[in-house]
């Protein structure tokens, strides 16, 4: 693999591949001393044009841990925001020498833009790009729900017959989109539960059913796994949906229908939560819930995709 | 050199006849003529000759966007691509809103002497939409406006829309709407879909073109106006315009090349070369527009040539310019999307390229069907070639083409502007020389 744009373009193999590596990732995380000397020497840029200190914070840990050198470029107080453009950011990075850039850009496709454009040769990850996609929260996701399904056993696994239903902003959110893709890849089936106006138009050609009752879908489909997507205040203002209240009412994950889930299906949220509007907060910490074993398996697959793309020789592999 | 003869050149009709250029016009024509002593000799066997194409949709972006293309380096880029007269969009810096800027676009133009420049007037001061601009100013002024657009911008107030097709009655003008519901495209990316969504790109709503559309052909029904639709991307558009004219609507529609070729599929790149508004749309609306050029419905082919600097286009999809240059690529375009498919013969390019937008625009002298006395305006091309569309194929100052790479068949050799050459084996003239002829053709009168 020479970078991470997309699960739309990841095969099973790669895939799989990626979880077994985050699975000795998480091993390594349970020893006393966390740190493997794989990347040493080489230099990782997280460059995020849109703030994200969950998601960055998770690629600094995870390539300090493979004991790479870590660059924070971040957008807010640097030359990007007085209009320097991605090409003369990516150019002095190459000048710089970086072997892997980590991008979070609020323009979809910014990274594959970087990744084909000859300005640089490192190796691309895409940490979340507009509304497109971000395939690391979609691959530490899939190796959240492999584990909590299949357990020690869940290496060489994939997701076959698991049912996934995500429930909330599907128009808005890269989250549903990597997941979805990834999933379908895996073998599980997808369901997105989400009022009209926050289905994008045309999804009925993806491979997902699309239904708009919460409690009618929950009901009928008794998913393996419930994702619950965070609502941005401000859609609401876009005539999206009315009001907050209403959202809650309709398409939160409340206490009620956390009691009406199936004792052993898991409660998943990429974060950060709005406790109260999309997830309660009995629901965000129950048992049920891997929200915070989500966060532990970031750094696991975060680790994963940097050593597979950046340990070796690099020009052997491209 | 002012005298040309031209030997075996296909008409647009599929007859052969040698054409007997001098002093500006088309002098003899027929099987067999003599080239006067002096006179430049041009072997067309194998060529086919149309009346000098007429763009009713160019952006020249002269004066205030210089760095994208000026009103000399823009009308080179028309010659090369066939093209003796271009109506220059209003989007300027200042707007050509007023009588002293369109009349300094045309002089640029009068004086460069690679195409007839018509300037385009704003409808409404500034672009703004907010009141109209003195239409009738311009087009009493030098430059005679006929055309009057906001292009880029739609004007899509009702009140205002429904004005301006009454006042622009007053002076035998068109009023050539950009079809955009405003409200419905905010920082709208590509054609809405399923491969928006996909992508993540904001999605621009066929209904949005469609809606404004069915409300201007009634307000045209309604005021007895003239009404030009620009740039038609969707199969929708073409239903509302088909019914309009079954209804015996004043409306007339144009599409462009790239709309007749190119699909949104191209996106997946995030190529900002691909970025264009209206955008590239689906597989069913080029088949569509194809259909609407062939029965009549879409009256002519219009480049919507926009030029852009290349740090325009090197970046971000969402931060990229909306635009293509098209005025060199276009023939090519229409050859391989409707000649070569079967559907047009040459006859048909020459109607949609050139006698119906002179008739639209008002534009005299332009089109015609070679008869002895003609203003020489023509263009001479090889359909029978075939070749990778390259930089060196651009004229202008931008390299913003979708088709760089692509193969297109079809090229220009040779093209004359009032009798003298623009182009010839398919190069284009010197600047100083053509303006040196057009001086000379001024004088002559």
């Amino acid at each position: 693999m020479r970078h991470l744009l997309s699960t739309r373009d990841l095969i099973r193999d790669d895939a799989i591949g990626l979880l077994d590596i985050a699975e000795d990732m998480s091993e390594v995380q349970n020893r006393e001393v966390k740190k493997l000397p794989t990347l040493r020497g080489k230099t990782v840029v997280n460059l995020f044009f849109e703030d994200s200190t969950r998601t960055r914070t998770s690629f600094e840990v995870a390539a300090k841990r493979l004991s790479a050198d870590v660059i924070n470029f971040s957008a807010k107080g640097s030359s990007v925001s007085k209009g320097e453009s991605l090409k003369d950011t990516a150019q002095t990075l190459a000048a710089m020498g970086a072997d892997g850039v980590v991008i979070r850009h609020s323009a979809s496709g910014a990274p594959q833009v970087l990744a084909q454009s000859g300005w640089i040769d490192a190796g691309v990850v895409n940490a979340g790009d507009g509304t497109h996609e971000h395939p690391t929260q979609a691959l530490l996701d899939a190796f959240t729900m492999r584990r909590r399904i299949h357990g020690d056993a869940a290496r060489g696994r994939d997701l076959d017959g698991v049912s996934v239903m995500i429930v909330g902003d599907v128009l808005h959110s890269r989250v549903a989109r990597s997941n979805l893709w990834l999933l379908e890849t895996l073998g599980a089936h997808v369901t997105f539960v989400a009022p009209a106006t926050l289905v994008p138009v045309g999804a009925s050609t993806w491979p997902a059913d699309i239904r708009y009752d919460l409690d009618a879908a929950l009901a009928e489909v008794r998913p393996d796994v419930v994702m619950m997507l965070r609502i941005q205040q401000e859609r609401m203002n876009a005539a999206f949906f009315p009001t907050t209240r209403e959202y809650a009412r309709q398409w939160g994950l409340d206490d009620e229908r956390l009691l009406a889930l199936r004792p052993d299906s898991i409660v998943m949220h990429p974060g950060p939560m709005n406790r109260g509007l999309e997830i309660s907060s009995r629901a965000a910490d129950s048992a049920q819930s891997t929200v915070i074993e989500q966060v532990a398996n970031g750094v696991s697959i975060r680790m994963a995709v940097l050593y597979s793309l950046l340990s070796g020789d690099r020009e052997a592999r491209s | 050199m002012t005298t040309t003869l031209i030997n075996g050149a296909t008409l647009p009709d599929g007859t052969t006849t040698d054409l007997l250029i001098a002093d500006g016009v088309i002098a003899e024509r027929g099987a067999g003529l003599t080239a006067p002593a002096g006179a430049r000799v041009l072997d067309a066997a194998g060529l086919v000759a149309l009346p000098g194409l007429v763009d009713l949709h160019t952006h020249l972006r002269e004066p205030g966007f210089e760095q994208s293309e000026t009103v000399l380096s823009g009308t080179r880029a028309a010659a090369a691509g066939g093209f003796t007269a271009v109506f220059a969009m209003a989007n300027t810096m200042p707007v050509s809103d007023t009588a002293g800027v369109v009349e300094q676009v045309q002089a640029l133009g009068d004086a460069a002497g690679y195409a007839t420049v018509r300037p385009i007037g704003a409808v409404t001061v500034g672009l703004a939409g907010e009141r109209l601009s003195e239409i009738g100013a311009m087009a009493n002024s030098r430059a005679g406006v006929r055309v009057f657009s906001d292009d880029g911008k739609c004007v899509h107030d009702s009140l205002l829309m429904r004005r301006a097709l009454e006042y622009v009655k007053t002076f035998d003008g068109v009023v050539a709407q950009h079809a955009q519901d405003p409200r419905l495209t905010e920082n709208a990316q590509m054609n809405e879909g399923a491969l928006s969504s996909e992508l993540g790109l904001k999605g621009w709503p066929a209904v949005a073109e469609e809606s404004i559309i069915a409300r201007d052909v009634l307000l045209a029904e309604h005021v007895g106006a003239r009404l030009h639709i620009c740039h038609l991307s969707t199969a929708g558009s073409v239903d509302v315009v088909r019914w309009a004219k079954a209804r015996g609507i004043e409306v007339t529609a144009e599409v462009t090349p790239h709309h007749l070729l190119l699909t949104e599929e191209l996106i997946r790149s995030y190529d900002a070369r691909y970025k264009v508004n209206p955008p590239l749309r689906r597989d069913d609306d080029v088949r569509a527009l194809r259909e609407g050029l062939v029965d009549g419905t879409i009256d002519i082919v219009a480049t919507d040539h926009a030029p852009h600097p290349e740090e325009s286009k090197d970046c971000e999809w969402d931060h990229a310019s909306f635009g293509m240059v098209g005025l060199e690529s276009a023939l090519s375009v229409v050859q391989a999307s409707m000649v070569d498919t079967g559907l047009f013969g040459w006859a048909d390019v020459a109607r949609v390229l050139s006698h119906t937008p002179a008739a639209i625009g008002r534009l005299e002298g332009h089109s015609h069907s070679f008869e002895i006395g003609a203003s020489a305006n023509l263009v001479l091309l090889d359909p029978a070639s075939s070749s990778t569309f390259s930089i060196d194929r651009l004229a202008g100052k931008s390299h913003n083409s979708p088709y760089l790479g692509m193969t297109l068949p079809g090229s220009v050799r040779h093209t004359f502007h009032r009798g003298y050459p623009t182009v010839l084996d398919g190069v284009v003239v010197e600047a100083s020389e053509v303006a040196a002829a057009a001086l000379a053709g001024v004088s002559r009168g």
